[in-house]
């Protein structure tokens, strides 16, 4: 398992290969299930021509980590890489990799879409957009319909 | 005891701060009551976020020397 939090710029394909190669013994997984999160130039009705993205140094890690571990726990897995980008993305660049490997492809699926649906929901990230109204902070982000969300607690 | 405060994203644009170094005394004292002594012309609005030495936790929190409190909105990554 590997997390990278990182500001530069990142090929999230030649990331996934470089991994496999280097880290997967050979012959032993039959799924790999990537998922990458890229910029949009439209958000909540508004174009977006920039972001910035912020985030808590040290915690971030910690509980994109703790995700990764819970999905190893969930499903059969043989491993697991996580690069998320900070700073200032630029339209179409990608912002989030989630790639894991498992012996068939049920467990790859299931734990790539925890670990992205969870991650958004702990990590401590957040993205100020470049409008042509000025920045703004996303309040929010949309929901995956597919996935029950546990939620966060909410302050007392 | 001596606590450091860190706010993230709008809350820290709206606080005007992103870090401050507080001491408190006695005992039992709550992240609650810390926002209260800091903030107190401003309720702790329910969807701020709360977390103590990097993990997630809620206001009744108690706190010790050396904690690390940090405040900030809800979490828009990935």
């Amino acid at each position: 398992m590997k997390v990278i939090v990182q500001e530069a710029l990142f090929d999230p394909y030649q990331e996934t290969r470089s991994y496999e190669e280097n880290h997967l013994p050979p012959g032993k997984h039959g799924a790999a299930v990537t998922f990458v999160g890229a910029m949009r130039d439209f958000n909540d009705g508004h174009d977006v021509s920039a972001m910035f993205l912020e985030h808590y140094p040290g915690m971030t890690e910690r509980h994109i980590e703790a995700v990764c571990r819970e999905a190893a726990e969930k499903w059969d897995l043989i491993d697991t890489l996580v690069v998320h980008r900070y700073g200032e993305i630029t339209i179409s660049e990608p912002i989030v990799l989630v790639a894991v490997w498992s012996v068939h492809r049920a467990h790859a699926f299931d734990a790539c879409r925890y670990i992205i649906n969870y991650l958004k929901e702990r990590a401590p990230f957040w993205k100020c957009e470049s409008t042509q109204q000025g920045k703004r902070w996303v309040e929010h982000n949309s929901e995956d319909p597919g996935v029950n969300s546990k939620g966060l607690k909410q302050t007392a | 005891m001596n606590i450091t405060v860190r706010y993230f994203a709008s809350l820290r644009d709206r606080m005007g701060r992103a870090e401050q170094t507080v001491s408190l005394e006695g005992d039992a004292v709550t992240v609650a009551d810390l926002w209260s002594k800091l903030s107190p012309q401003q309720a702790m609005s329910g969807n701020i976020l709360i977390a103590v030495n990097m993990e997630y936790t809620n206001g009744a929190r108690v706190l010790k020397n050396g904690d690390e409190v940090a405040f900030f909105p809800p979490v828009t990554g990935g």
